[in-house]
């Protein structure tokens, strides 16, 4: 143990590998002094464990309706309660999220490196084709995203999958403005025009050496963007434009639970709960993200 | 030579010249960004649905309708043609007819406007009264259980849908408590009984001089307004700590209080002062995300205005409509956050 501490920590590592090894443990010890970001950990690392083994923890079927069962309260069998065709409340909850993941892997994923890429090949070239980028990257950025999403929605059709694409159209520019700024701090650093003398073609600089230290910057953009992702996901199911019934998507099960909000009041309040719980939790995450692997940005948003 | 005639007349001018530059450029950058925004929906409206004619007369028109539209929305000419057409008709104001009210799209924008105005300007009173002394608070006792608490709060606001604040807010106030009135602007036996002048429930009740209708707009008005409120305030309380803790750590403060200032002047009047223009920005940017996140709150709240008109389009696939009412609020949204930009760069004298 002492040994690898040792290792670790070494002043003067041997080998790259060994600097890459103690800068991870590095990260991480300062990130496990951080309760809240621990704790924002925890909950992100639940959700996708539940989201992994729905069909094993979920007491009974999603969609199985019980009509004898309706809009029970939360009792020992139906921890939760039921909703208005008896189906258990905790059950849709375990199921939907792996609706939620889905969502926020697949805008993650579709968003990300699109705005990446724009950010970084705006900085890298610079001139015309900066200007050029950066005015698209703005007018979306000064639009308002769920209105942008909505209007998005209304004209490829209501459904999850649509509902994904809409808002990742309107996430890329936030990754795209922060790749730009990285890019711009160390374009004309000297490892660039290194690598240019050696001949390396622009996609490959691109692609090899600029976008990898714009990593961290869009991580901890994107982990702190997830809680409103999942907001605005949730908002497109209760209006019934995102995920159809009868899947359990947390935000059209608010919707149905609204009718009996002032009675029931269980069936709107339990997804509205999990929904905030997993939005915190990748805030908290995100928070502490920032503190570990940028301390720059401290404090502002 | 300015330096030599250190009088207050010439660097006025230059202020003012200063200010006149900025405002010119604002133009240039608003026009710019405007054209971006109906680019956007020119492309939802006409590129994304399959059949641009249906999303806009619905699938039951008669072929007549359905030619008359194909014509009138320009789809015989090439693109680019269509969009400086599209262009001139947003200008000119003409939105095209509603398929769901079977109006013009700019007279019903014109019509529910107003109360979504109202909610969200009552919003962000709210979010600045609370939020401001909260975030100042906060930066001067950092660290501590009430900064601790406002922090909480403020993360909140980032993880708590609106809309089931809504439905939780009108079970436990409305329906449990009974502190505050229900959904809608107005109880149904007032309706209609103060003429319409600005739109403005509250506004037309105190021109008309009716209390009574005013103390029931108020009652209806609190409970959405103060949700709004709370996600505004959560930003603001945010920004006004970070700003105030950057302020109480420079030298001018620690001089003060050497000087034997007392605490609450060295907070208030010396850290307090130059963070104000920085506050402009902030309380700019939360009064137009506000005005978007009106959408949600109005719909739980059915609240006349163009959120529950944008949704109501929506699920009647109105294409006109949802494309107006994006317009309106995009064009809002930038007004607002242009705005604040050259009001910061006029009222900060580090930009002359």
């Amino acid at each position: 143990m002492g040994a690898m501490k040792l290792w670790l920590t070494a002043d003067a590592p041997d080998s790259r590998w060994q600097a890459q090894a103690g800068q991870i443990y590095a990260i991480s010890r300062s990130f496990a002094r951080n309760p809240l970001a621990m704790l924002g950990a925890v909950i992100v690392g639940l959700l996708v464990l539940v989201a992994m083994f729905a069909p094993w923890l979920a007491p009974y079927s999603p969609t199985g309706q019980n009509l004898s069962m309706r809009l029970m309260p939360p009792s020992a069998e139906n921890w939760l309660g039921t909703d208005e065709l008896g189906r258990d409340i905790l059950s849709r909850i375990i199921h939907g999220s792996r609706i939620t993941l889905l969502i926020v892997v697949m805008v993650a994923v579709i968003s990300a490196p699109l705005g990446l890429l724009i950010g970084a090949i705006a900085g890298y070239f610079g001139g015309w084709t900066d200007r050029v980028l950066m005015a698209v990257t703005d007018v979306f950025l000064s639009l308002p995203k769920l209105i942008m999403a909505l209007a998005f929605v209304a004209a490829l059709g209501a459904g999850l999958q649509n509902a994904i694409i809409a808002i990742a159209v309107t996430a890329w520019p936030a990754y795209a403005r922060i790749a730009r700024a990285e890019t711009l701090t160390f374009r004309n650093s000297e490892f660039i025009a290194a690598v240019q003398l050696q001949g390396a073609s622009n996609m490959r600089i691109i692609g090899l050496h600029v976008l990898p230290l714009c990593m961290s910057s869009t991580i901890i953009r994107v982990t702190l963007d997830m809680a409103g992702i999942i907001l605005t996901a949730a908002g497109l199911g209760f209006l019934g434009l995102g995920a159809q019934p009868p899947l359990p998507e947390w935000g059209a099960m608010i919707s149905r639970g609204r009718s009996f909000i002032l009675d029931q009041w269980w069936v709107a309040t339990m997804p509205g709960l999990a929904i905030i719980i997993i939005s915190l939790g990748f805030c908290f995450l995100g928070d502490g993200l920032r503190d570990v692997l940028d301390p720059r940005q401290r404090d502002g948003r | 030579m300015s330096a030599l005639t250190p009088d207050g007349d010439l660097r006025r001018t230059h202020r003012l010249l200063g200010g006149a530059g900025i405002v010119a450029r604002f133009g240039v950058v608003t026009a710019m960004t405007f054209l971006g925004l109906l680019a956007i929906t020119f492309f939802i409206g006409r590129v994304v649905p399959i059949d641009p004619v249906v999303a806009v007369v619905g699938d039951r028109a008669s072929q007549e309708v359905y030619d008359a539209t194909f014509l009138e929305m320009g789809l015989d000419r090439p693109l680019i043609q269509q969009f400086a057409i599209y262009v001139r008709d947003v200008v000119t104001g003409d939105f095209g007819m509603s398929l769901s009210t079977g109006r013009p799209v700019m007279e019903d924008l014109i019509r529910y406007f107003p109360a979504t105005f109202e909610m969200a300007t009552f919003g962000i009173l709210i979010g600045v009264v609370l939020g401001v002394p909260m975030g100042v608070v906060a930066a001067a006792h950092a660290g501590s259980w009430l900064d601790q608490i406002i922090r909480v709060l403020g993360l909140l606001g980032y993880a708590v849908p609106a809309f089931w604040m809504g439905l939780v807010a009108l079970a436990v106030f409305y329906a449990g408590l009974g502190w505050s009135a229900g959904p809608g602007r107005l109880d149904i036996f007032y309706d209609g009984l103060v003429p319409t002048v600005t739109g403005i429930l509250t506004v037309d009740a105190i021109l008309a001089g009716d209390w009574v209708i005013l103390r029931n707009a108020l009652s209806h008005l609190v409970l959405p307004s103060a949700i709004l409120g709370f996600f505004s305030l959560a930003y603001i309380a945010r920004m006004t700590r970070s700003f105030m803790l950057e302020q109480l750590q420079q030298e001018f403060v620690t001089t003060a209080r050497v000087k034997g200032a007392s605490e609450r002047a060295v907070i208030w009047k010396h850290a307090f002062y130059p963070i104000r223009v920085q506050l402009i920005t902030v309380i700019g940017l939360s009064y137009a995300v506000l005005l978007e996140g009106s959408v949600m709150v109005e719909i739980v709240f059915s609240w006349p205005g163009i959120g529950n008109y944008l949704t109501t389009a929506l699920l009647t696939a109105d294409m006109n409509a949802v494309l107006g009412a994006t317009i309106l609020i995009g064009a809002v949204f930038i007004v607002i956050n242009r705005t604040s930009d050259v009001l910061y760069h006029i009222f900060d004298p580090r930009s002359h």
